[in-house]
């Protein structure tokens, strides 16, 4: 098995907030996160690829394909744009790195385990960066 | 799918790597500069990786709030600007390297009430990195 990683960067903007919370609970829980007028991060993801490669091209994936993938599915949706109210899949949703991670997990597994591909990787790791000290593993289950 | 949420914390230690029961000729051999009698020290860079279910309302596996004051308290509180031979009791008869501080550190925070501790990492330079999940326990 061999595992191939590409990594794209966009930034955004969020907050924390939830309509069920009070706001003296959503300040207690989300503390500056909860700031209304929204604050951002430059983003770092890391998506990994594992597969055998093919043997006819000596590929995981076409790393062209993959690059498109991942400016349609992800940085067209989520560069320089506020995620709580300008990504429809993250609409209602608190957008912590933990559920930024699953949307993009959600977005490129059909997209990438797809048999129409050239190469037969399969999505194996989703590490998204919020700042250099926090990040999030998103693993497919049975990997 | 698994959720794993890693956070980067940060200590500066002295230590020494050095066995009582060995000859000063042997610990030089094993240890080279390490085993340097007046200790010496590094800026560690701690990797703390915890997983469970994300809580719908929060959208967290757990709070990093919880996370940091359960680590600064347990662990960076008692090594962070210490000579850990000497100022932490588990390294008093267990020899301070990368791989015994993951261990220690691991076993230390094994018990963290919010989530399931994944993994522990240590980067005790930027060419030397560790990481640890396992049954040590720190006072057997």
């Amino acid at each position: 098995m061999v595992y191939l990683t590409r990594k794209v960067e966009f930034s955004a903007s969020h907050l924390y907030h939830n309509p069920d919370f009070s706001p003296e609970e959503n300040r207690r829980i989300f503390g500056k996160c909860n700031n209304p007028h929204g604050h951002g991060h430059n983003y770092v993801l890391e998506v990994t690829i594992a597969g055998e490669p093919d043997p006819r091209t000596g590929m995981v994936l076409d790393l062209k394909e993959l690059k498109d993938i991942l400016q349609r599915e992800i940085l067209d949706r989520m560069d320089h744009r506020f995620l709580n109210y300008e990504v429809p899949e993250l609409a209602g949703k608190i957008p912590t790195t933990e559920t930024i991670a699953m949307t993009i997990w959600q977005l490129l597994e059909p997209r990438i385990n797809n048999p129409g591909h050239r190469g037969q990787g399969r999505l194996h790791r989703v590490r998204l960066y919020e700042t250099p000290d926090l990040f999030v593993d998103c693993i497919g289950n049975g990997q | 799918m698994k959720v794993i949420l890693h956070r980067r914390y940060r200590f500066s230690a002295a230590h020494r790597l050095h066995q009582p029961g060995w000859s000063p000729e042997e610990n030089r051999r094993v240890y080279g500069k390490c085993a340097n009698e007046h200790g010496h020290g590094h800026n560690y860079v701690l990797d703390v990786a915890v997983t469970g279910p994300v809580d719908p309302s929060t959208g967290m596996v757990t709070n990093l709030a919880d996370l940091d004051t359960y680590v600064g308290s347990h662990i960076l509180d008692e090594f962070d600007h210490v000579y850990l031979n000497e100022q932490v009791p588990a390294f008093r008869s267990l020899v301070p390297t990368a791989e015994n501080i993951c261990r220690v550190v691991y076993d230390r925070l094994r018990a963290y009430p919010h989530a399931r501790l994944a993994a522990v990492g240590l980067e005790e330079t930027g060419a030397n990195s560790f990481e640890y999940a396992g049954e040590f326990r720190e006072n057997d």
